[in-house]
């Protein structure tokens, strides 16, 4: 007998958007999947390599779920992926065999792409998914007939129900076969063109011929010129649903038609009121979720981080290594780790919301009002979402097809109030702002808290209407939309998404978050020069004389440490930039603070509380005094007036002092010119509107 | 016959009608590919809640688009 053959086989997962290929690909590989990027393009690839037996033999299945699609002649970003690997066979995912995912309750449309991927003369097999819903309808497809007019197989499965899974996987564990006929001709179709690059590619399938015709077209190229690919896309898609209609004729399906329950859910879910209330509702739930519901596990991230940070400390020699792993490593590492629940619950929500179909009706009651900002319906999620956290939500604009809009929206999702802001505006606020009621019922502190959101609200609005004047596309914007048929959210599907977009954000972002949190390390613990020595010295003397110090010594060695920051790298360059930020209303100490802040916002209330020696991070309190004693030293006047307490907060309601934001823009947009914008452009518009208020105030 | 020529963005809703043709070439490949074949039947299932974008009822499921996309297609009253 003949050795087993190990056969590899790559499996490419095709279908429409809302077909179920997700959920049919979560179901044939589990937790086999792996997230990675097309090259070139930040279009998710997710890939998984299983084996698979039958009786005949094993074979090391690779499979590949390409992004949804309606047609071969890609209209999207994600639509050309999937084209270009179906296409090119050079192109490292191109498939051995191709699944092709059909909705068996919406087979027309379903059997469009069919069609083009069976011409193409890759070897198919037509998945007819979400059987168990189509016999819930009285839905029945004879697809032993459909199977001999298609020439490729056809499996019936739910991937719901994670039925017909096992046939499927049967099929592809045997030798892939090429589809038998074409599905249909393509004679009458560029004809001459055709044959002009036939002649330079030999190997080419006809129809791959025409559809790198259209690609050539669209990239300008001026040997077709003579090609109208539109009118030519057009013929071939009438010619394509001739066939249908001849191929549903013989299995006898009739019109299919939207499920009651789905019309009955729309009637209130897009209702002229109730669909917005309800709307409002489910995006304040969201909020408060992300909000509230996430700061336990931020606090349990942070605290087992600084537990281990004290055992680190108490158990380890002190030195430069203890300290680069305690208050450099571990200190960026917390700083990446604390995201996470922000980021799960987020993308549990989006989950849901996109799994169950709701999505697509937020798009859809939105998008007037986002339109005329230069934004997309598909906007709306990801800006409100950016009141939390801007990473997740900039995380989440994948769903925005338009590349214009998708980047419109990434570039204004900083100016939302995040939550790392709120701990900022809590100090200030107290700082400079009376506590007293404006006409008796409103607590003025919090008016102007909610007005600094609102302020970051209308910045985000303003900018997206300005890039949207400013910026042109060649891609046109359109809402030629699916609205899904409702249901409900597979519960492996949501997790997958999460497993997938924490993975995605600590391996890429977080490289990018420990390594600047480092640098930060350097410049706020080194210092040129012997003074910065000397004190550190005394810092240690006094430490080591008062293993267990009072509260008189714990002073003296704030004090000293206050000092050290300041001949710090970090102190010189506060002392630096002064000049810069003293037209704000800023000196040194708040320099130092806008420095340190790039870790992430919140570390200006720590680095305050190192700055003026005083109190603990948790209670606000003890800074806030210190920090209203404060006499600038030429002029006696206050450091914290009214005027520079304002500044402060439109800076930091503006400024993008961010580096997680960037680093996530940097990786949705793959370049460093969108982030450099963002940050420039903000920090300018920052440092204008702070100066125009000071000056003012002042 | 001598029917004047409309427009699907000025059905109403629950009017249906018959895709006759486009006016706009790459809409065209857009609204064709998605099932909006001349000949079938299309019925309006609602507006946005603001008056804009529209739900249709096409060929089994519901497509929305903005009533600027909707005016590229001619429609013809059903027999």
């Amino acid at each position: 007998m003949a050795k087993d053959k190990v056969i590899s086989r790559k499996i490419a997962l095709v279908g429409n958007p809302n077909s179920g290929k997700s959920t049919l690909f979560n179901a044939l590989t589990g937790l086999h999947q792996k997230t990675g990027n097309f090259p070139g393009v930040t279009v998710d690839k997710k890939t998984a390599r299983v084996a698979l037996h039958n009786a005949m033999g094993s074979v090391i299945a690779d499979y590949i779920d390409l992004p949804g699609t309606y047609s071969l002649h890609a209209k999207s970003l994600d639509e050309e992926v999937a084209t270009n690997v179906l296409i090119d066979e050079s192109n490292e995912a191109h498939p051995d065999v191709v699944i092709i995912v059909a909705d068996a309750t919406n087979l027309k449309r379903s059997l469009f792409l069919a069609g083009q991927i069976i011409d193409l003369g890759i070897p198919s097999i037509l998945a007819l998914n979400m059987m168990d819903e189509a016999d819930a309808q009285g839905i029945h497809i004879n697809h032993a007939v459909l199977q001999s007019r298609l020439g490729i197989p056809v499996v019936p499965v739910s991937a719901r129900a994670k039925t017909g899974l096992q046939q499927l996987q049967e099929l592809l564990v045997q030798e892939p076969v090429a589809p038998q006929l074409p599905f249909i001709s393509i004679a009458n179709l560029a004809p001459e063109e055709r044959k002009q690059l036939q002649a330079d590619h030999t190997e080419w399938s006809e129809y791959k011929c025409l559809v790198k015709l259209h690609q050539e077209v669209k990239k300008g190229s001026t040997r077709f010129q003579s090609v109208n690919s539109s009118a030519v896309q057009a013929e071939e898609t009438l010619l394509r649903y001739g066939t249908i209609a001849t191929i549903l004729d013989a299995i006898q399906l009739k019109q299919q038609a939207v499920p009651a329950r789905t019309r009955q859910l729309d009637r209130l879910l897009t209702h002229k009121v109730g669909g917005f209330i309800i709307f409002f509702i489910l995006l304040f739930l969201v909020f408060q979720t992300i909000f509230f519901l996430a700061e336990y596990p931020m606090m349990w991230i942070e605290d087992s981080f600084a537990w281990m940070r004290d055992q680190l400390i108490s158990n380890l020699p002190s030195g430069f290594f203890t300290d680069l792993l305690t208050n450099g490593i571990l200190a960026g590492l917390s700083g990446v780790v604390v995201f996470i629940p922000q980021i799960a619950l987020l993308f549990f929500f989006i989950a849901m919301l996109e799994d169950s179909g709701y999505m697509a009706r937020v798009s859809f009651i939105m998008d007037k009002v986002m339109r005329k900002f230069g934004l997309h319906g598909r906007s709306v999620i990801p800006l409100i979402s950016g009141m939390a956290c801007a990473v997740p939500a900039i995380m989440g604009t994948r769903t925005i097809s338009n590349w214009k809009e998708r980047i419109i929206t990434i570039m204004v999702i900083p100016f939302m109030s995040c939550s790392a802001r709120l701990p900022v505006y809590t100090l200030l606020i107290a700082l400079v702002i009376p506590d007293t009621y404006v006409g008796g019922v409103f607590n003025l502190q919090a008016l102007v808290m909610m007005g600094l959101y609102v302020f970051g609200f209308v910045m985000a609005i303003g900018a997206a209407f300005i890039m949207s004047k400013l910026m042109k596309s060649t891609e046109k914007s359109w809402f030629i939309l699916e609205l899904p048929v409702y249901r409900i959210p597979q519960w492996s599907n949501v997790f997958y998404t999460i497993y997938d977009k924490v993975k995605v954000f600590l391996t890429d972002a977080g490289k990018v978050i420990i390594a600047v949190s480092i640098v930060l390390w350097i410049l706020a613990g080194f210092g040129p020069g012997e003074e910065f020595k000397h004190v550190g010295a005394e810092i240690t003397l006094l430490q080591d004389q008062h293993p267990e110090p009072n509260d008189s010594v714990a002073y003296e060695i704030k004090i000293r440490q206050a000092k050290q920051l300041e001949l710090s790298y970090a102190g010189r360059i506060g002392k630096t930039i002064e000049p810069i930020i003293a037209p704000l209303g800023y000196d040194w100490k708040i320099g130092i603070s806008l420095l340190t802040s790039l870790a992430a916002r919140e570390v200006f209330v720590g680095t305050m509380a190192t700055i003026y020696g005083a109190g603990d991070e948790e209670n606000t309190d003890p800074i806030r005094e210190v920090m209203q004693r404060e006499k600038h030293p030429d002029t006696g006047l206050p450091v914290y007036s009214f005027a520079t307490g304002i500044s402060l907060m439109i800076f930091y309601a503006i400024a993008l002092q961010c580096i997680s934001t960037i680093a996530v823009v940097r990786r949705e947009t793959k370049s460093w010119m969108w982030p450099s914008i963002q940050f420039i452009g903000m920090g300018l518009l920052a440092w204008i509107c702070s100066f125009a208020v000071f000056q003012l105030l002042s | 016959m001598g029917e004047m020529k409309r427009h699907l963005n000025e059905l109403r809703v629950g009017e249906s009608a018959v895709i006759d043709s486009f006016t706009d070439p790459d809409l065209q490949v857009k609204l064709l590919e998605m099932g909006c074949t001349p000949g079938e039947t299309i019925q309006v299932e609602k507006f946005s809640p603001l008056g804009d974008p529209v739900a249709y009822n096409i060929s089994g499921y519901i497509l929305s688009m903005r009533l600027a996309e909707a005016a590229t297609v001619t429609i013809r009253s059903q027999r």
